[in-house]
């Protein structure tokens, strides 16, 4: 039925996507939690000028697919001359840097409401406690809400990790030749979907395995239980 | 704007696509939660595989794989050339996508369901079925709705995947404006904002059947 040679054969092959993949997750990562940060401090603030923009910015990016998301940065950009003219065309015109900054904000969206739900969830009387032993705004976010926040949105934040190196396959959408990318090459080649993306599933299947059990294991550490 | 009946009609095909996936995966999600809560140790095993599997692989894998593996799968079972269409295709991959995360869904929903209720029914004699039916399933269905929906929710912003393999949903019909007109960025925005509708109505949809679903258990 299956040919495993032909599996093995393309495995070289598919090993190259497997460092775009992880570039692509880890850049992505990055720019999300920089900005998901102070977005979550812009959702839970009172001043409807902060709350407000937060709000909408996390509705359209939770409300509208991915994919659409990816081609609005690396087709839609392209659309203004005053884009194509500046500085920014030479990242713009980059499908690696497009594809960095499209699911980076759309990722931004979903861990923000994250962290924001987790700073909420810190007991009101822990703050006002706080407040009242005289601790400035600053070091009751840093000593206090900070840390029981991180620590409660840990689980769920692992889920976005996973969830994140699943959606860098758009990558191969937009020419980027990541896991999946190189996956269509190769069934391009050489007519055989069914082991080529199998054995690209299997890879996939493999790192996030091993990555949740990592994250386990950091999760039991980090909470204190009695 | 001369495209936009055609905008209109990709959003109307996938909102087709989602409705049947999410009908197929809750039939899916049902059998995986019963056998994941069986007796059979078999039946448990595939069960966890099947979870495990679609919910550490891209759905675009999937879907690339139930497309054009599934023409080759139905080549040979038939002998001839078959063409899988892409609406089936795109079906079947989502359906088959979204059954992992109800069969989590249901199986938690269901044992939320109290064990004297199960003991009772049992003890009034009632065959297997109508207990399901009757007894479990209305108490569950409860408990599963708000993560049910926001799965779907959640497929329905999937079926953009589908245009990778060509079906003329609400992203493909959009790629074309685009290609067409030359204005990417306007026709993008167009269909990301019919997403949005989509899944902004869907949304209020959903709290409505929470609050309908939760009618007796309300808090005096």
């Amino acid at each position: 039925m299956l040919d495993f040679s032909l599996m093995l054969e393309v495995l070289p092959k598919l090993w190259q996507g497997v460092g775009m993949t992880g570039r692509l997750s880890l850049l992505i990562l990055l720019l999300a939690f920089v900005i998901a940060v102070p977005l979550a401090f812009a959702r839970n603030a009172r001043a409807p000028l902060l709350n407000v923009p937060a709000q909408a910015y996390i509705l359209f990016f939770r409300g509208t697919p991915a994919l659409i998301q990816v081609f609005l940065v690396y087709y839609g950009a392209g659309q203004f001359v005053w884009v194509r003219t500046s500085f920014a065309w030479a990242v713009l015109r980059d499908p690696f840097w497009c594809l960095i900054i499209a699911l980076g904000l759309n990722g931004a969206a979903y861990s923000g409401e994250l962290f924001a739900g987790a700073m909420r969830n810190v007991p009101a009387g822990l703050v006002e406690a706080a407040r009242a032993l005289g601790l400035s705004w600053y070091s009751t976010m840093r000593t206090v809400v900070l840390p029981l926040a991180i620590r409660s949105a840990l689980p769920a934040y692992s889920n976005e990790i996973v969830l994140t190196i699943k959606a860098t396959s758009l990558a191969s959408t937009i020419t980027i030749l990541d896991l999946t990318g190189m996956a269509r090459l190769e069934v391009a080649r050489t007519y055989a979907p069914y082991e080529v993306f199998l054995a690209a599933g299997l890879i996939y299947l493999a790192i996030i395995l091993v990555l949740t059990r990592g994250l386990r294991v950091l999760e039991r550490r980090w909470t204190v239980t009695r | 704007m001369g495209y936009l009946p055609q905008l209109m009609y990709g959003a109307l095909i996938t909102l087709g696509v989602a409705l049947s996936a999410v009908l197929f995966g809750a039939a899916f999600g049902l059998l995986g939660a019963m056998a994941k809560l069986s007796a059979s140790r078999p039946l448990r095993a595939v069960a966890e595989a099947y979870t495990i599997v679609v919910r550490g692989t891209p759905d675009l894998i999937i879907i690339l794989i139930v497309f054009f593996g599934g023409t080759i799968a139905l080549t040979r079972l038939f002998g001839r050339t078959v063409e899988v269409s892409e609406f089936g295709a795109g079906v079947a991959s989502l359906a088959f996508v979204f059954g992992a995360y109800a069969t989590e869904i249901f199986r938690g929903a269901i044992r939320a369901v109290p064990v004297g209720q199960i003991e009772a029914a049992r003890a009034l004699s009632l065959p297997a079925p109508i207990l399901f039916l009757r007894i479990v399933l209305p108490q569950a269905w409860r408990v599963a709705l708000p993560a049910f929906g926001n799965q779907s929710i959640i497929l329905l912003k999937q079926t953009s995947l589908i245009s990778v393999v060509g079906l003329e949903e609400l992203m493909r019909s959009a790629s074309m404006a685009a290609g067409a007109t030359r204005e990417p960025f306007k026709w993008y925005l167009a269909a990301a904002c019919l997403y949005l509708v989509m899944t902004g109505l869907s949304t209020i949809l959903l709290r409505l059947a929470e609050r309908r679903a939760n009618l007796g258990y309300e808090r005096r």
